[in-house]
């Protein structure tokens, strides 16, 4: 009996000692951190459970929604929320039969191309909770709770999961969760959820003559060699580990200790400190190293590339377009409010984030050789 | 060990200085061989290169070629003119020889970089800490430069008070510093089907390790009077656009989380969450969020877009595994691995990382046969808990083609597993937790390439 004790003593110190401190006298940090007020808890406090908590009152229609859609999020998740251009789709994949059972039949398919939200997603709590709280992409947190409801109604009735003239609202939302296709997909039954859980494989560390033959199963096909770009630049040019030259195919021996790649080596970064002041030729190149950089941090470089086309037009094609016209206020108002898709099937999205100045230089910036 | 494996050969004399030859020639002789034509070249442009270098020093070409190596003989610009001055650069910098070792997208991953990974370049990295620069990046919608002074963090639901804590407040109290590692989710994850990218960059840069500085959570659990009863669960939430949400469960929260708001020394880099974040120890990254701004204790999980439609493990009957959070013991060589070049054959230090979300690495093993036959490699220490160990391993290359692979063990006794061994059980479209062996293959032209092995 007293071994016992002593060994669950023991083990009680090892519990302690491995969590990082002790249990705290918490009361020596009066004064350290206040009371939230309600206000503030109601501010930030938005987000929505499985079980609707924390569901804000309220209501909207899948009409209302689709406008919403059209102007909002059509342009990078698609008219039908089946777009691949920009994220994974959010819709399809899903069946009348999904509804009933709560299992998405398609999961199991080689031949679903891509798995989209609706298949995937079994609480339409989850639904609501990220689009409020992160969507659109460009412009979080500017949604009202009526306008999430009628957004979910929609992608909802794009998977024919409620009608289309469904209202969505906080008093019938519980009866959509019995719809919802993947409902009965999820398990927490694993034992990764916590340390002590028990893992799916059991794997021995057998030493000597442990596989009969060793063979290749799976090799970078040769068309993707060059994939990641040129290795050599992406290592060390000294040393004993080089990058390979992948824009090149393999050599055909040991290279030996004399090996140089033949590659644009070390890019050297510009100096910090030490530059002289800016010449009036540098200006310039200093003033588009800036645009660019405003580009890039405005989220313009994800659809437009200098020269290629990407999701939208290249800045190239677009100056092209416009050459010698005056569409500065056109275009920069098209940046701002949103287009209707000119280019091609995807939309330009609103950005009444950039401020107009900016949008003015930018737009000047792609217009005049970016 | 074996004897054998330090019968390396000492003070190998380099045969010719590099930089005799333009890189041009260089690469063209590689390629084509050794020909008259060549073989002419070479002797004018050594004897060249000697000629200037006789010029300078007075002395004759067959005197200096038969001396040695002009980067001795000769005078070099850094040993005979002033150097630059204390602070020339105030916040230091690496070497402008070392620019090529940056953080990369693996290009098409995503479309949308602010959605988007940049990876690790595990492949010039030693020891166990990551730079802090080099720490892989993983947004959700983009970063920002948050205004300490403007960061507050909320802490509320089944407590006794709902409190706010600025950074001063936080910065006040009794902190802790940890080494652990963060290891995304998905890291390994487009290699459950087949190979698909070259670099050890590509197939495990989600993973950085650094010394993070904070308080523990459990601490701030305390002195919000968390309900411990009811209370089962955490939620932590971002600050940023995405107001990124995940649940921990309250047996992690109150054992090793930490809410930290310095890495390596420093504060936190913008592109890592300053002025805070999370850290959870041997969960995946998602959950350590970043510019943490609120948590919530609940007597439920929360499903939030991470937990119900992204980071579930898709298994083969159609069901998804959710909440996966433990990073299982995993390894991985990150010299010489896939897309480097070997030059010549003879002695190699194998060198690599391990590491395990439940506990410390007891054990690595290496296989230079494709995993028929195994030997123990060399533990660098310190060898900390959920924590990057640094494994090497004595290697004599004989020019044969060779198979590389390293196996991890941690202290619950858990082997890391072959990936056919991960495929019975997940199939091949779970995307997530990916801790298989992996496997590098040497060619006889000494090129590494990234193979996996049935």
């Amino acid at each position: 009996m007293f071994k016992l004790v002593k060994t669950m003593t023991s083990l009680a110190a090892l519990v302690l000692a491995s969590s990082l401190v002790q249990a705290q006298n918490v009361t020596e940090f009066a004064g350290i951190g206040r009371l939230a007020t309600p206000a503030e808890v109601k501010a930030w406090d938005i987000d929505v459970r499985p079980d609707f908590k924390g569901l804000p009152k309220g209501s909207g229609t899948a009409d209302q929604g689709q406008q919403l859609w059209d102007a909002q999020c059509a342009s990078c998740h698609g008219t039908f929320g089946e777009s691949n251009e920009v994220f994974t789709p959010l819709v399809g994949g899903t069946s009348a039969k999904d509804i009933e059972t709560g299992r998405v039949a398609s999961l199991t398919s080689p031949n679903q191309p891509q798995r989209t939200t609706l298949m995937k997603v079994p609480t339409v709590s989850t639904l609501y909770d990220y689009i409020y709280r992160a969507m659109p992409w460009n412009a979080p947190r500017s949604l009202s709770a009526d306008d999430t409801y009628a957004l979910v109604a929609y992608m909802l009735a794009l998977g024919e999961i409620v009608p289309e003239d469904f209202t969505l609202s906080d008093k019938n939302i519980a009866e959509v969760q019995k719809r919802m296709p993947n409902r009965n997909g999820m398990t927490d039954k694993h034992g990764m959820w916590t340390v002590s859980g028990t893992p799916d494989v059991k794997a021995t560390a057998c030493m000597t003559n442990c596989v009969a033959e060793v063979k290749i199963t799976s090799t970078l096909p040769d068309f993707a060699r060059n994939a990641h770009n040129n290795l050599a630049e992406q290592d060390r040019t000294f040393g004993p580990y080089r990058g390979s030259d992948s824009t090149k195919p393999p050599l055909k021996a040991l290279p030996g200790a004399n090996y140089v790649a033949n590659v644009s080596t070390v890019k050297t970064a510009a100096p910090a400190s030490q530059t002289t002041p800016a010449k009036p030729a540098a200006a310039a190149s200093a003033d588009n190293a800036a645009l660019q950089q405003s580009f890039t941090k405005n989220n313009c470089a994800a659809c437009h590339a200098p020269a290629a086309k990407g999701v939208g037009p290249s800045n190239a094609d677009v100056a092209k377009k416009y050459k010698d016209q005056d569409v500065l206020a056109k275009l920069s108002a098209k940046v701002k409010n949103g287009g209707s898709g000119a280019w091609g099937m995807i939309p330009m999205p609103p950005h009444p984030q950039v401020p107009d100045d900016e949008i003015n230089r930018l737009v000047k910036w792609m217009l005049t050789g970016s | 060990m074996n004897p054998k494996d330090l019968a390396f050969q000492p003070g190998k004399l380099q045969k010719a200085p590099e930089n005799f030859l333009s890189r041009d020639f260089a690469s063209d002789l590689t390629e084509k061989g050794m020909d008259d034509t060549r073989r002419g070249f070479l002797r004018n442009s050594f004897f060249g290169a000697l000629a200037a270098g006789a010029a300078a020093g007075g002395m004759t070409n067959a005197a200096r070629a038969s001396q040695g190596d002009p980067a001795i003989l000769e005078k070099q610009p850094w040993q005979t003119t002033l150097g630059q001055p204390v602070a020339a650069k105030p916040y230091g910098m690496p070497s402008k020889y070392e620019a090529n070792l940056q953080r990369r997208e693996s290009p098409g991953l995503t479309r949308v970089s602010a959605a988007s990974v940049a990876f690790t370049p595990l492949q010039g990295l030693f020891g166990m800490i990551t730079p802090s620069g080099l720490h892989f990046e993983r947004h959700h919608q983009g970063w920002y430069d948050i205004d300490p002074a403007q960061h507050r963090l909320m802490i509320n639901g089944l407590v006794k008070k709902d409190m706010v804590f600025t950074m001063e407040d936080l910065m006040r109290l009794p902190s802790v510093s940890r080494i652990h590692f963060i290891e995304c989710g998905a890291n390994t994850g487009m290699e459950w089907g087949n190979v698909a990218v070259p670099t050890v960059q590509y197939t495990h840069g989600m993973i950085s390790c650094c010394e993070f500085t904070g308080i523990p959570l459990s601490l701030l659990l305390d002195m919000v009077g968390a309900d411990f009863t009811k209370g089962k669960y955490v939620l932590a939430e971002g600050g940023d656009g995405s107001g990124m949400t995940r649940t921990i469960p309250m047996e992690i929260a109150r054992d090793d989380v930490i809410v930290a708001w310095a890495m390596n020394g420093e504060m936190l880099r913008p592109e890592n969450g300053y002025p805070l974040r999370l850290v959870v120890p041997g969960v995946q990254g998602v959950s350590s969020v970043k510019w943490l701004r609120r948590l919530e204790v609940g007597d439920m999980p929360y499903g939030a877009k991470d937990e119900a439609i992204h980071y579930v493990d898709l298994m083969p009957d159609g069901m998804h595994r959710q909440y996966t959070s433990i990073q299982e013991c995993k390894s991985v060589i990150t010299t010489p691995s896939g897309g480097q070049q070997l030059l010549t054959t003879g002695f190699y230090n194998i060198s690599g990382i391990a590491w395990s979300g439940r506990g410390k690495i007891k054990r690595v093993d290496v296989s230079v046969d494709g995993g028929r036959n195994w030997r123990e490699a060399r533990m660098e220490s310190p060898i900390l808990t959920k924590a990057l160990t640094r494994f090497n391993f004595n290697w004599v290359w004989d020019g044969k083609p060779a198979i590389l692979q390293s196996r991890a063990i941690d202290d619950t006794g858990y082997v890391q597993p072959p990936i056919r061994m991960l495929r019975e059980v997940r199939g091949t479209r779970s995307i997530y937790h990916n801790n298989a062996i992996q496997s590098w293959k040497v060619d006889t032209n000494g090129e590494v390439s990234n193979v996996q092995v049935g």
